[in-house]
């Protein structure tokens, strides 16, 4: 059996008995190995009892789950209505050239901090009030 | 009925007694509360715009079609989603909804390829019919955006393609495949506007996926993005045909939409009451053998079987046969004749050949493959209830709370009756799987059994009879049921005979394997979880125990109290579409139609005085003991019907013996199956869509098959018995079938009520169908049993003589699977054998690991009988000790290996439990090789134009 599954199936047995098992086990794969591939899900359906189509629908929908690792630093902008009305647009275009290659641009919609923003995410990191030089440090140091 | 789709109510049909009024467009209807809108709507012969509804799945919301205005009511509710109230005043057609629904639909349009007109869903797509019932006349967005248009079809299902360019993503086909099949092989990839179907994971196509090609989806689909490859090469069907399904016992009824006398698809009938609209690949799909090319139309005679075949003319072939049988039975008496009723044929087509064989041969040597598998049922079941067939409906399994299911894997053997199974489950009944195999029901998306006892095969009785012990010995049977019911002193001479230690869980844990506790809890879980049916197949009956197995599934029913109500009961689920109705027609050879006895002179005479003949009094031979008296020279013709008994009957080198020492074999088949190698008359049978007539299901359900195209090879299969017949001398006159169905009726008590035009009206009926039961009877024994008292029968076990040891260390089971049927004729000739091209041989990984056999390796699997070689598989789903296969494949002949051994009391063969041995192998066994040659050889027809003289 390899580390992967073993790995899998522990983090199946901590969150087994709860009601919807199913996201907190995805969350902690992602965590895990940086992605939820086919085979995880394959694992994770034989685990839960469903079908392999069941964990991939989720998995799918999901932003927050991808099929293949990123291997750069990941920010998460926010774009949506209050932001917006806070002025991320007008900052996007200094965000983009902070990031070049190396960082990847994730847009969401609604971190939550709608009163402070625009605002950011970097890992369980949360950014608020920013403009265009603190959301270019928040990215050069992600 | 000309070509229309059934009527589509648009949700499911409410069982609530409470009636609710309401007004819909100025009309009032009166419905179940609970009933949707739409449906209620739908009632009255009205047509609310819909796209994601449709009346055999919950109602889901999402296509924004069907919105009503109801007064008082804020907004446009969705029809579907919105259940009647009393008084409620709905507008189904207002200026407003219009206006909504046209939006909506140009949205729709603007991502789907306008290429209607050469479609193949052309005038057979719900999105068009729906664009033209809201009047979409232009799409405002053009249809330049964004779309999904340019998406590659999958081709890899062998029946269906999926073309998600033309998807609409009402999920139709997701909540199908997990609400009626129950599979959940299908999902939403994505969100948004990335959203599309898919089968299994992102890489998978539909192949590749868990799908098991049921088909409910592609029935679902309301566009042309799932559909039948069929449709797509033939084009719209022009008229359909109710029928039903001659595959296994469940009895599907099926539309058989046609174009001319083309067959263009089989959709699954929604007023079926055995399938409730739904079906499997094997119906749905698999009936391309009905005019493969390896099908034979013309009568085929030879004077011995190394001779080639000659195709002659019917008469030839006819006056032939005659002319052969005559001879023996002058020269050797009446006995050396007999003949094999076919569960594959119809109820009248069998009852010919009962008769043919009794009043026209002078013997009762007729026997029927339900020889081989479920003969135990009969006998068991006679003798503890009184009628030789399954107590209850396929519907009572939704009152059902727990669910025994031993010796059976209806997600493989029964699959729309597992469909059901699997709902019930999931709305929370609850399950005991007793089987050697870890069976997909034990464990598999969305449903697991409380319990599974992986008994060791060949121990039925011993875990029976230690049920019993804890119900009794804990108090748990229900007396006042038995004493009511049955004979109490029986039972009291029973209860003290499994009240003994020696037949508790604990004592027999060495013998069966089965953990002690988990038996216990499992036998507490069925005396006291509410309604509880037993559900069994051929692992009970095809064992040397097999009858003794079930009477003590009946003595369970009995002393819990599981009998005589929806929800309960014993249910053997028979293996082929009519072996029911093959037993029921007097196949056997101690029993005329209707399961009375040869001996029972009022009987005999009711039957000689119709018949006009004198029938001989002694019951006649069964099928293995046909074999013998042909080895020791006493039996000389045998006319064998739709079976071919040298692969399905048990130790074929025997079988084999037994034809070739017959002077006249006549098979009657569609193919030159293996038992032909061996015959000297070949007569070309009819398929079920070549013939009108009946067959009895599972459930004692009587349904009518409809012919919807001319024979083939000219006759229907009773026009040919009734051929030979008349050519032997008898003056039989049948013109059509019904007139068989007549005389049954007039022979028979438990099928007085029965008649051809009746049924076509019913569409089916449960047998006993009499004065006393005008209506048929969906569950038996409701008021007492059949027999008076029901019966206890000690059930002592008796370890079968077939052991392991040092030389065949493993216990060989054997099966079936999902995609082929029985010994394969027809589903090997179809497209599934995408899915089972081979038998394999499933070996737990510690036995292979000890052989040095990996997956796919060659294997030789031995027994004290013979051997051959197959390929294996390695899995868990087998226990240590235990290896199994399935007998689909005549090259691999897994019946090279099964014994002799058979059940006591009906010579039902023991196929579950075979001592082998496995080892590696590089290639055929010698046997295999042989047969292979044989085989080539008496296949060989002659080509008539090579007998020419040469010029």
């Amino acid at each position: 059996m390899s580390s992967k599954s073993e790995k899998i199936g522990e983090i199946i047995a901590e969150h087994h008995g709860r009601e919807g098992p199913l996201l907190p086990i995805l969350h902690d794969v992602q965590e895990e190995f940086g992605c939820v591939d086919a085979e995880s899900e394959g694992l994770i359906a034989k685990g839960l009892n469903l079908s392999r189509a069941d964990v991939h629908g989720v998995v799918s929908f999901y932003h927050d789950f991808t099929a293949e690792p990123e291997q750069r630093p990941v920010v998460q902008i926010c774009r949506a209505e209050a932001c917006k009305a806070r002025g991320v647009e007008a900052i996007m275009e200094q965000a983009r050239a902070a990031a070049g290659d190396r960082v990847k641009l994730h847009t969401v919609y609604c971190l939550g901090l709608c009163s402070v923003g625009p605002n950011a995410r970097v890992g369980d990191t949360l950014h608020a009030r920013l403009d265009g030089p603190a959301l270019a440090k928040v990215i050069e140091n992600a | 009925m000309g070509f229309e789709r059934q009527k589509d109510f648009g949700t499911p049909e409410s069982k609530s007694e409470d009636a609710v009024t309401l007004t819909i467009d100025g009309r009032k209807v009166t419905v179940p509360a609970g009933t949707s809108v739409m449906r209620a709507a739908a009632e009255i012969g009205g047509d609310i715009p819909k796209l994601c509804a449709t009346d055999n799945m919950k109602s889901f919301g999402s296509c924004r079609l069907c919105l009503v205005e109801i007064d008082g009511a804020r907004g446009t509710p969705a029809s579907c989603t919105t259940p009647v109230g009393e008084g409620m005043v709905v507008h189904t057609q207002t200026p407003r909804l219009e206006k909504l629904r046209k939006g909506v639909m140009e949205l729709y349009i603007s991502d789907h390829p306008l290429d209607c007109l050469t479609c193949s869903a052309n005038n057979d797509c719900e999105l068009q019919d729906q664009a033209a019932a809201v009047g979409l006349r232009d799409v405002r967005y053009g249809y330049a955006g964004d779309n999904h248009l340019d998406q590659p079809t999958d081709h890899s299902n062998p029946y269906f393609d999926f073309d998600p360019s033309k998807c609409i993503v009402c999920s139709r086909c997701v909540r199908a495949c997990d609400e009626v099949q129950g599979t959940f092989a299908l999902t939403i990839d994505g969100r948004g506007f990335a959203s599309k179907v898919s089968a299994g994971q992102g890489e998978d196509d539909f192949l590749s996926s868990e799908c098991v090609s049921c088909g409910a989806c592609v029935q679902a689909c309301p566009t042309a993005t799932l559909q039948e490859k069929s449709v797509k090469a033939i084009g719209k069907p022009e008229r359909a045909v109710v029928t039903t399904c001659a595959y296994c016992g469940v009895g599907c009824t099926f539309r058989a939409e046609m174009r001319g006398e083309q067959l263009v698809r089989m959709i699954p009938y929604k007023d079926g009451k055995a399938n409730r609209g739904h079906s499997c690949v094997k119906g749905r799909f698999a009936y391309g053998y009905a005019n493969h090319k390896d099908r034979i139309t013309s009568p085929m005679i030879r004077d011995s079987i190394d001779q080639p075949w000659r195709e002659v003319s019917w008469d030839e072939a006819i006056s032939y046969t005659a002319n052969r049988v005559r001879t023996l039975r002058d020269k050797h008496g009446a006995n050396a004749l007999g003949g094999i009723t076919s569960s594959r044929c119809t109820n009248e087509e069998t009852f010919l050949v009962q008769k043919l064989v009794r009043a026209v041969f002078g013997s009762n040597n007729t026997d029927t493959c339900a020889r081989v598998c479920h003969s135990p049922t009969g006998y068991g079941l006679k003798t503890t209830f009184g009628t030789s067939a399954g107590t209850q409906d396929f519907d009572s399994v939704m009152e059902t709370d727990v669910m025994l299911v031993i010796g059976a894997n209806p997600t493989d053997a029964h699959p729309v009756f597992a469909s059901r199974m699997k709902r019930r489950l999931r709305q929370g009944a609850k399950l005991i799987v007793i089987d050697p195999r870890r069976i997909d029901l034990v464990r598999s998306p969305h449903i697991e059994a409380a319990h599974h006892l992986p008994l060791q095969p060949g121990t039925n009785v011993a875990v029976l009879t230690s049920l019993a012990h804890v119900i009794v010995t804990e108090g748990l049977a229900d007396e006042d049921f038995i004493r009511a019911r049955c004979d109490w002193d029986e039972y009291e001479d029973w209860a003290r005979f499994v009240s003994d230690e020696k037949h508790s869980p604990e004592f027999l844990e060495p013998v069966t394997r089965v953990p002690a506790e988990e038996l216990r809890a499992a036998a507490r879980l069925y005396a006291t979880g509410g309604n509880a049916a037993i559900y069994y197949g051929l692992g009970v009956t095809e064992h040397s125990q097999g009858s003794s197995t079930v009477m003590a599934i009946a003595n369970l029913a009995m002393c819990t109290g599981n009998i005589g109500r929806p929800g309960v009961g014993v249910n053997p689920l028979r293996g082929q579409n009519n072996v029911q109705g093959a037993c029921d027609m007097g196949s056997f050879p101690h029993e005329l139609p209707g399961y009375r006895h040869i001996h029972d002179v009022e009987t005999r005479n009711l039957f000689e005085k119709d018949w006009g003949v004198s029938l001989d009094p002694e019951p006649g031979l069964r099928i293995p003991n046909m074999l013998d008296a042909a080895v020791d020279g006493t039996f000389k013709a045998i006319y064998i019907q739709g079976e071919d008994i040298l692969q399905s009957d048990p130790n074929t080198q025997h079988v084999a013996a037994g034809l070739e020492a017959m002077e006249c074999v006549i098979v009657h088949d569609l193919f030159l199956n293996e038992t032909a190698n061996y015959a000297h008359v070949f007569l070309p049978g009819s398929t079920f869509l070549e013939k009108d007539g009946t067959f009895t299901n599972a459930e004692r359900r009587i349904q009518p098959v409809r012919k919807v195209m001319e024979p083939a090879n000219g006759y229907g299969d009773w026009e040919i018995t009734q051929l030979l017949a008349n050519a032997l001398g008898a003056r039989w006159n049948y013109e059509h079938p019904s007139q068989i169905i007549d005389e049954i009726a007039r022979l028979t008590p438990s099928f007085a009520g029965l008649s051809w035009d009746d049924l076509l009206i019913r569409g089916s009926v449960q047998w006993p169908i009499n004065e006393k039961f005008p209506d048929g009877s969906p569950v038996m024994h409701i008021d007492g049993f059949v027999r008076g008292k029901g019966k206890f029968v000690i059930t002592e076990y008796v370890p079968t003589d077939e052991k392991t040891g040092p030389r065949f260390p493993l216990l060989l089971t054997t099966g079936r699977i999902l995609t082929q049927y029985n010994v394969g004729a027809q589903t090997r000739r179809t497209g599934n054998v995408a899915w089972h091209a081979e038998d394999v041989l499933e070996m737990h990984p510690v036995d292979a690991e000890n052989r040095g056999l990996k997956t796919d390796d060659w294997a030789r699997l031995a027994s004290r009988k013979g051997e051959t070689t197959l390929k294996v598989l390695v899995t868990d789903r087998v226990a240590p000790g235990v290896v199994y296969t399935t007998f689909h494949h005549p090259e691999t002949q897994a019946n090279v290996v099964t014994t002799d051994y058979s059940d006591w009391a009906t010579n039902c063969p023991e196929y579950k439990v075979t001592a082998v041995q496995v080892v590696p192998s590089n290639g055929p066994s010698e046997w295999q090789e042989e047969y292979t040659e044989l085989s080539e050889r008496s296949r060989r027809i002659a080509d008539s134009t090579a007998m020419e003289p040469a010029e």
